[in-house]
């Protein structure tokens, strides 16, 4: 009985989808407009970026030189690697990109460790309390995070309000330096980019089928041992979405390096921005780029791949 | 057990006392009378009142709002169309292709986007004369952000849905594009309002995109406050500060209430119609 029941269903949606197929120009409208934009102006802006860290500037400083061109019979194909030359021959580019990595890394290990209890006891919280609370963790998240960022600058100035109270209360006699280190930087990274953990991390565990705890205690297994064994394992893919989402817009944040970061917190966002905006070198901020998108591929596959699975409803 | 319980508390607590701790200094702050912004000197009112006389600032919230409207709407009407791609036509040429461009935007870091599309509006103005980079260009930026995230917040909703509603309408003899608007519409609603939402709120709220598409003359307000920000502590934004999170602490609270209500209601109606269908005699003394 439930085969057959199956088997209708499965031929109902055969059909549902083959009517709305049916209509060519609706399915061409759809698919077209959207994918058309991505190409024109997600895609095609990359490519650009590519071609331009392989430029050569015009002897007069304005615009490029062809990078295909025939002349006098000639075919010339001119591609000017000095820019990838010297982005790694230079200590300090390589230093930016591994330091930049190493916020990121940062700033995802303490969301991760952070969140994963926050998001577990979120999760098995009385039903009733779970809209309240979640409410509670998407409030700060609605709210600007320019001013967000900038209010730990108030907390941590060398008059901030933190220093005032330690000062106040003896404990140091001295203002501690806090803003533009990488305590201030990874502060505020943390704070930003933890609902992103906690949100992926809490749809994961609220799902989780309660019963196989119950099992593994009938089992013998301690609470920690079945939380180890049972638990960490199937919130997998929601460890695996927040990290992602926290780990790799950090790579090339800007705001909060230029906000509470310092002279000495080397990020790649902020070399980018001042290559292109104050020396004006564009060939040099596409190189930039270019390595970044390379060191952030495998994170977005991963993402990618995470996101599918979870947009085809498995 | 009851250890656990503790211990819970104390996370939770410690993790939004974090949260909060920010915003709250900020309010508290902006209603200090004093020329260092993180000492105390008294209550004051008069930051609240500079702020309506600062031209600047009015006219970037006008154009961040503007921009933030415009973004949210073409935002959702294309993720919309991603989402139904996405879930509703399972084979189509470059489906794999098409669902990554759609997914990257969303974790990409924001220079990238930025600079890249800089890069292409240049270039276009050079070979075409147009566009000049002023409102126009930072909405075609937002955009492309706000595709991914309106594409996602529908795509989650598409694919939990129930497609027995529209076959049933498919039955009755209701043509696809009825069905469209008459059952899926209504039913994919609270992901488009939601959606919506969130691609205002990043629109409004974006500054790295901004900076490099905006022109001369088409300052946003984020732009304004980050230039602010970055030349030292400045009461005034303390003031956008609150005011910013009393309107959108107001819409979250009311939002989520009333689409909480909506659900129930759907539910109650739901449960109703099939308590009709299947007892119509029990049911209708009840009523």
């Amino acid at each position: 009985m439930s085969t057959t029941t199956e088997l209708n269903q499965r031929k109902s949606t055969h059909r549902f989808v083959a009517v709305i197929t049916s209509s060519n120009w609706g399915r061409h409208l759809i698919i077209g407009l959207p994918y058309l934009c991505l190409v024109a102006f997600f895609l095609l802006p990359l490519l650009i970026v590519f071609k331009i860290s392989l430029s050569d500037l015009q002897d007069t400083g304005i615009g490029f030189k062809d990078m295909l061109s025939w002349r006098d019979g000639i075919f010339e194909v001119r591609l000017k690697f000095t820019n990838y030359l010297f982005l790694f021959g230079d200590s300090l580019y390589l230093r930016t990109y591994l330091s930049s990595i190493g916020y990121a890394l940062v700033t995802t290990v303490v969301s991760l460790l952070v969140g994963y209890p926050f998001a577990y006891f979120m999760a098995r919280a009385p039903a009733a309390q779970r809209p309240a609370l979640m409410m509670l963790v998407m409030l700060p998240f609605w709210t600007s995070f320019l001013l967000r960022i900038y209010a730990w600058k108030m907390l941590l100035d060398n008059a901030g309000v933190i220093n005032q109270v330690l000062l106040w209360s003896g404990i140091v006699s001295e203002p501690l330096q806090m803003m533009n280190t990488q305590f201030s930087l990874q502060i505020g990274m943390v704070y930003v980019y933890l609902p992103f953990m906690v949100l992926p991390l809490y749809a994961n565990l609220v799902r989780m089928d309660l019963r196989l705890l119950e099992a593994a205690a009938d089992l013998g297994a301690r609470p920690f041992t079945a939380f180890r064994l049972i638990t960490i394992p199937m919130s997998k893919s929601g460890i695996v979405a927040g990290s992602m989402l926290v780990f790799i817009p950090c790579v090339g944040e800007y705001v909060i390096p230029a906000l509470l970061g310092g002279p000495n917190t080397l990020n790649i966002g902020r070399v980018l921005w001042d290559e292109f905006f104050s020396n004006n070198d564009w060939a040099m901020a596409c190189a930039v780029t270019v390595v970044m998108i390379l060191m952030i591929l495998l994170p977005l596959a991963i993402f990618n791949r995470h996101q599918t699975t979870l947009g085809e409803g498995q | 057990m009851k250890r656990n319980l503790y211990l819970a508390g104390a996370w939770m607590s410690m993790v939004y006392v974090f949260l909060y701790l920010p915003i709250v200094t900020l309010i508290a702050y902006s209603f200090n009378d004093s020329k260092m912004v993180s000492l105390w000197g008294g209550f004051t009112f008069k930051w609240y009142l500079n702020i309506f006389q600062d031209t600047e600032i009015v006219e970037a919230l006008l154009l961040s709002l503007k921009i933030a409207l415009w973004t949210a709407t073409s935002s959702v009407l294309l993720g919309t169309a991603a989402a139904f791609a996405l879930v509703r036509y399972r084979v189509f040429k470059g489906r794999t292709f098409f669902n990554a461009m759609v997914n990257a935007p969303l974790v990409m870091p924001e220079v990238i986007i930025g600079l890249s599309l800089l890069l292409l509006l240049v270039a276009a103005q050079r070979t075409f004369g147009f566009p000049e980079r002023g409102m126009t260009t930072i909405w075609l930026g937002h955009t492309m952000i706000g595709l991914s995230f309106a594409a996602v917040v529908i795509q989650s909703r598409l694919v939990e849905m129930d497609h027995s509603l529209e076959e049933a309408a498919l039955d009755l003899g209701a043509k696809p594009l009825q069905v469209f608007w008459l059952v899926t519409l209504p039913m994919i609603s609270q992901s488009l309002v939601a959606a919506w939402l969130l691609t205002f709120t990043l629109s409004f709220d974006n500054v790295v995109v901004s900076a490099f598409l905006s022109g001369p003359g088409s300052t946003t307000l984020p732009i304004e406050i980050f230039s602010r920000a970055r030349l030292g502590l400045n009461p005034s934004v303390n003031v956008i500060a609150t005011l910013t999170v009393v309107l959108v602490g107001f819409f979250v609270v009311f939002g989520s209430v009333w689409l909480a209500r909506q659900e129930r209601r759907r539910a109650k109606e739901q449960a109703e119609s099939y308590r009709d269908a299947s007892s119509p005699t029990l049911s209708a003394p009840l009523k």
